[in-house]
């Protein structure tokens, strides 16, 4: 079977369509996270995804839907934690994902009848991608996109240093809350791609790919998001001929890709000596 | 007539209700260039918090360009380099240019956009810092004292009126020590911008600064350093012996 007849699926199509939305969407807020030390947010907001899809299983509403709104507050709730009750940043990552995942096994076994559900949507599966959400992958993506767009500067600046943004006029509460609702409608929308227990990869690999061979903060977030599409489209073909789990296939690639990446750099560190950034910490 | 630049009024600041900061009052004009000294955990680092508006005193008030400093929004008009760039990490993959840009941010309204049209700033920023040729590296890349002045120049390419800095040498050699407190001396006399620094090293900035305010929870002592060197109160405070070392490393470096 050649790539063309692969192509030739409407299922393939979609996959690749909706995936690669959303590893664009994936790269450029993981660039981000990554660089803040916040990688794992991603990780707790798909715990909390977990619970959310529970709830919806339970209320016999369409997951997605319950599961977004539970999300977002879950993610200004980490905010609060770390702001009022002065909670490091991981510690209340891991207070409201192990609330998350919590409430999900809770209802699990309250309801009994929807465990296989629940586990589809934990391993993911991007092949069995519906055209309504594709579309809903695009619009969310696209929108998304703009918005760190819109905000990129400050992202930045808040990336780079926090209280030295604040003294340039940034709004840094503002830009945190964007940042991380950002993320939680981002790792709601992944998790048709890798399932929720791998989401966090495709937030977290394809930055430090990225981070491994480029120079300056536009080209790490182009290279990262390429990176990801192609972790996605290899992905989806590997997965396919080899009756492979695809979600696991896709985060294989992405973490294949970031090895490439270190050869690389590890290499020109050699060539260039002990100056490069052979020690770079990502 | 001198433009009012910052006015601190019988300022309080407590963290868990023990007293930080205990009235402090000082005014800054147009064209000062302050030094604030002091012991570590003295209320330096706050202090500056309060003027910019990161914290809020228990008692007292801040005017900062006329306003209170929590309702500012004429950020351009202050350039700030902290004491440590808290989540810096070495291995940042932003470039100079990028770095620097972002001190534009507070010319900008939304969305806020650096373009093409910022160039000659950001330009102008580097080479007044002597670090134009550097533009296109990566900021891990470079050495304590070449992301001192990356810093200093992001701090300055909005042309502020007031610069404010914190502990900005501690980590530099001397050398480059002596070069960064050159460039501030000619930010100051050139430049005409006001500048408040927080340092340890009370005898180098006696060198360049017009005033010194030296904090110890409270303001210990505020004026020029000759007068801090006769001080007789200084000199009780300090020890007689410390002054004079403080004082004679001074003459040996006065320009």
């Amino acid at each position: 079977m050649t790539i063309f007849d692969l192509l030739s699926h409407g299922f393939i199509q979609r996959a690749l369509i909706a995936g690669s939305f959303i590893a664009v969407l994936c790269a450029s807020l993981g660039t981000f996270l990554v660089l803040r030390r916040f990688s794992l947010i991603g990780d707790g907001l798909a715990h909390v995804t977990f619970g959310g899809v529970a709830v919806g299983l339970f209320l016999r509403f369409y997951p997605m839907y319950i599961a977004i709104p539970i999300v977002m507050l879950s993610s200004v709730g980490i905010l609060k934690l770390v702001e009022k009750a002065r909670v490091y940043g991981d510690a209340a990552i891991g207070i409201v994902s192990a609330l998350g995942i919590s409430v999900g096994i809770l209802l699990a076994s309250a309801a009994g009848g929807f465990n296989i559900d629940l586990f589809s949507y934990l391993f993911g599966n991007i092949l069995s991608i519906s055209n309504t959400e594709v579309i809903t992958s695009i619009l969310l993506s696209v929108v998304l996109i703009v918005v760190i767009s819109l905000f990129y500067h400050e992202l930045l600046a808040i990336t780079f240093d926090e209280e030295s943004a604040k003294a340039v006029g940034v709004k840094t509460k503002t830009i945190n809350t964007i940042l991380v609702l950002l993320t939680s409608l981002t790792v709601v929308l992944a998790m048709r791609v890798v399932g929720i227990m791998l989401i966090s990869a495709l937030l977290i690999l394809p930055p430090v790919t990225a981070l491994q061979i480029t120079r300056g903060f536009r080209k790490t977030i182009l290279i990262a998001s390429l990176a990801g599409v192609l972790s996605v489209a290899i992905g989806v073909f590997i997965s396919f001929a080899a009756d492979l789990p695809t979600g696991a296939t896709i985060v294989v690639m992405n973490f294949l890709f970031f090895v490439c990446a270190f050869i690389v750099n590890t290499r020109k560190s050699h060539v260039s000596g002990p100056d490069h950034r052979s020690a770079r910490r990502v | 007539m001198p433009v009012d630049i910052l006015t601190a009024q019988d300022l309080i600041f407590r963290y868990n209700s023990i007293e930080v900061l205990s009235n402090i009052s000082f005014h800054l004009q147009a064209g000062d260039y302050v030094g604030i000294v002091g012991p570590n955990g003295s209320g330096k680092t706050t202090l500056i918090k309060l003027v910019l508006g990161f914290i809020q005193p228990d008692g007292g008030t801040i005017s900062l360009f006329g306003s209170n400093p929590v309702d500012f929004s004429e950020w351009r008009r202050v350039g700030y380099l902290p004491q440590r760039i808290n989540s810096f990490n070495p291995s940042f993959p932003a470039t100079v240019r990028e770095i620097v840009a972002l001190g534009l941010l507070s010319t900008k309204g939304f969305p806020k956009r650096i373009g093409k049209t910022d160039e000659s700033a950001i330009e102008t920023a580097l080479s007044l810092l002597d670090i134009l040729d550097i533009k296109n590296k990566l900021i891990g890349e470079l050495s304590g004292g070449q992301q001192q002045r990356v810093l200093l120049a992001k701090a300055i390419v909005s042309k502020p009126e007031l610069l404010i800095l914190d502990e900005p040498t501690t980590a530099l050699d001397p050398e480059a020590r002596e070069k960064f407190f050159g460039t501030l001396h000619d930010l100051n006399e050139n430049e005409k911008v006001t500048i408040v620094i927080i340092t340890h090293d009370t005898g180098t900035i006696g060198k360049y600064a017009s005033r010194l305010l030296y904090l110890d929870k409270r303001i210990i002592f505020y004026g020029g350093f000759d007068e801090f060197c006769e001080s007789a109160e200084m000199g009780t405070y300090f020890g007689e012996y410390s002054q004079h070392i403080i004082c004679h490393r001074h003459d040996r470096l006065r320009l």
